[in-house]
């Protein structure tokens, strides 16, 4: 077990050690000056000199990777070249509305995907199993935008039920915080949904066929014991594997969840980093989403072990 | 071919969403008006039977710029499939050929794919000067990781099939083999990941513009239209609901494509899926 987990740990250190010459060599490889791009059309010789120094791109390349991954390593993700704070610090000032929002839509998809995609395979090849798998094929073609705009329209504008956009930190109450992220949850959550829900139904189909289903069937188990305890449990990989997969979705879409509903976290971070083109924060942030995704690979190769004991000695 | 196509109604109803899309992009000049054009007297008009979607708040008409964006989205979608699918092939291929080549290559590929997509893209579009080109680019980098893990894998489980040893032990040259007797059976796998690409491209495009990363503001695209919505929303929905539904339209098209192609040509992903 501990030899699995130290195996695992290991191949992530080579995947970051790309993810950071990758993010490295963008700053360089770009054809033009990155400094004058940065420094935008209007700016003055001396404003693109400045951006140089801060960035370091007057020294040798070698010499700025060395840097580069030196304060990677002691945790300094660069340098706002506009606000000229630290990057880690804006990060964990826009941290709680970005964690929020992806425990929720978490919640949110899991809750409502994985009782559906059983009661499909349950169900299979009937109008409950159409309608699921319809709903399924419309959550990967719905943009989130979209989605995100219907749900503001109906349930803030038309029913005043929800708060139109906003985030309300957990320090004024988790109601309230919970009443401000239900519809980007459901929104984000969509196409999530869908994917969870087919992979559900996928791998329970495949499990329903099997012998021992027939067998507990056979020995009275009921609907709901054969179902949750003897087919889900064994169709369990696939499907926390798709939930892995998804939290990449997932990252992608908080960026543009957040610019629907005006909710200052990472996502907004990353706009207004777009546009004021302070690009060490949107390099950092590369850094910390692929870390978080190093992270969560690591931890659903982890869990494989407690779902499917077989992994540990294979 | 016909029989064919009549056991697959999905790929039919996709296609014919798809062939109206394609003809509305041709004959754009003809149906619709100057998607650049502005009437400051027109200002959030809502739809009517002058404007169908609408007018935004410069009093430009949404049917036009919406009618215009499709051949942007088409073209980001194709092109983007296009370039993704050639150089993953290529690049998979060589990794599943050569086992040296492999090591170096797909440990590059996993950083990629450690990277969120529209990240990569937001961050490759910041360093450059934004372009309908860049964009494009900027959308088929990430995607190109993916092809390759699958183009990888079909080539590595035909490697050491029977015929290929026959091949080899007759002398064949590498490139022959890798052409004439490998390439063939990655086709059917790679057209289904392909339709998949093209509708991941549509949608990052539309992301991407809507966050103003993405194709240049002076050029109608979907994503364009919908971020010229964002401030107006409350007054003026039609903005986002007309060119998002279009983009929902055309993304579900090319997935039920995809989906049908890949129920009739890989009948073991079919399965697992």
């Amino acid at each position: 077990m501990t030899a699995y987990i130290l195996k695992r740990l290991l191949a992530a250190i080579p995947v970051m050690a790309i993810v950071a010459l990758f993010v490295f060599l963008l700053l360089h490889l770009t054809p033009g000056d990155p400094a004058a791009i940065i420094a935008g059309d209007e700016a003055s010789p001396a404003a693109i000199a400045s951006i140089r120094q801060k960035l370091g791109l007057d020294r040798p390349i070698w010499e700025q990777f060395g840097i580069y991954v030196g304060n990677l390593l002691r945790g300094d993700l660069g340098t706002s070249i506009f606000s000229n704070l630290p990057v880690l610090t804006l990060v964990k000032q826009r941290l709680e509305p970005t964690l929020v929002l992806a425990v929720s839509t978490l919640f949110v998809a899991v809750l409502f995907a994985v009782p559906m995609g059983v009661l499909a395979a349950w169900k299979a090849r009937t109008a409950i199993d159409r309608i699921i798998m319809g709903f399924s094929v419309l959550g990967f073609a719905v943009p989130v935008f979209l989605i995100g705009y219907l749900l503001i329209w109906l349930f803030a504008i038309e029913l005043h039920w929800l708060p139109v956009q906003g985030y309300r930190p957990l320090s004024e109450g988790i109601g309230e915080t919970a009443r401000s992220i239900v519809l980007p949850a459901f929104a984000l959550g969509m196409v999530y949904m869908a994917l969870i829900a087919r992979m559900t139904r996928a791998s329970m189909l495949e499990v329903l066929s099997e012998d021992y289903i027939r067998t507990a069937r056979a020995k009275g188990a009921t609907t709901t014991a054969m179902l949750l305890h003897h087919a889900l449990r064994n169709a369990a990989v696939p499907i926390v594997t798709v939930i892995g997969i998804g939290l990449a979705l997932l990252i992608s879409g908080v960026v543009i969840t957040e610019t629907v509903f005006n909710i200052p976290g990472l996502g907004r971070l990353t706009v207004d980093a777009i546009l004021k083109r302070d690009y060490p924060i949107i390099q950092g942030l590369i850094i910390l989403f692929a870390v978080v995704k190093v992270l969560v690979n690591l931890t659903i190769d982890i869990s494989y072990v407690f779902f499917d004991p077989r992994i540990r000695y294979s | 071919m016909l029989s064919w196509l009549r056991r697959n109604p999905t790929i039919i109803a996709g296609s014919a969403i798809l062939v109206f899309f394609v003809v509305i992009a041709l004959i754009a000049p003809w149906i619709a008006g100057d998607p650049l054009g502005f009437d400051p007297l027109a200002r959030l008009k809502r739809p009517s039977a002058e404007f169908w979607f609408g007018t935004d708040q410069l009093g430009r008409d949404v049917f036009s710029r919406v009618v215009f964006g499709t051949r942007i989205s088409l073209i980001v979608g194709v092109s983007v499939a296009m370039i993704a699918t050639v150089i993953g092939l290529l690049i998979g291929v060589l990794c599943g050929y050569y086992r040296r080549v492999d090591e170096i290559v797909m440990r590059i590929m996993d950083g990629m794919m450690a990277i969120p997509a529209i990240l990569l893209a937001i961050a490759l579009i910041t360093l450059m000067k934004a372009s309908l080109l860049i964009v494009v680019i900027a959308i088929s980098i990430p995607e190109i990781p993916r092809v390759v893990r699958l183009v990888r894998s079909v080539v590595l489980s035909v490697r050491g099939l029977p015929y290929i040893e026959a091949a080899v032990s007759t002398g064949t040259r590498e490139l022959r083999i890798m052409s004439r007797h490998i390439l063939p059976s990655t086709i059917a796998p790679l057209i289904v990941q392909a339709t998949y690409v093209c509708s991941a491209a549509v949608l990052t495009e539309a992301g991407l513009s809507f966050l103003g990363a993405g194709t240049p503001p002076d050029i109608p695209s979907w994503g364009n239209v919908i971020a010229t919505g964002r401030a107006y929303f409350q007054l003026a929905p039609w903005i986002i609901f007309f060119p998002g539904l279009m983009l929902a339209l055309a993304v579900l098209a090319i997935n039920l494509v995809g989906d049908g192609l890949r129920d009739s040509l890989d009948p073991r992903i079919a399965r697992r899926l």
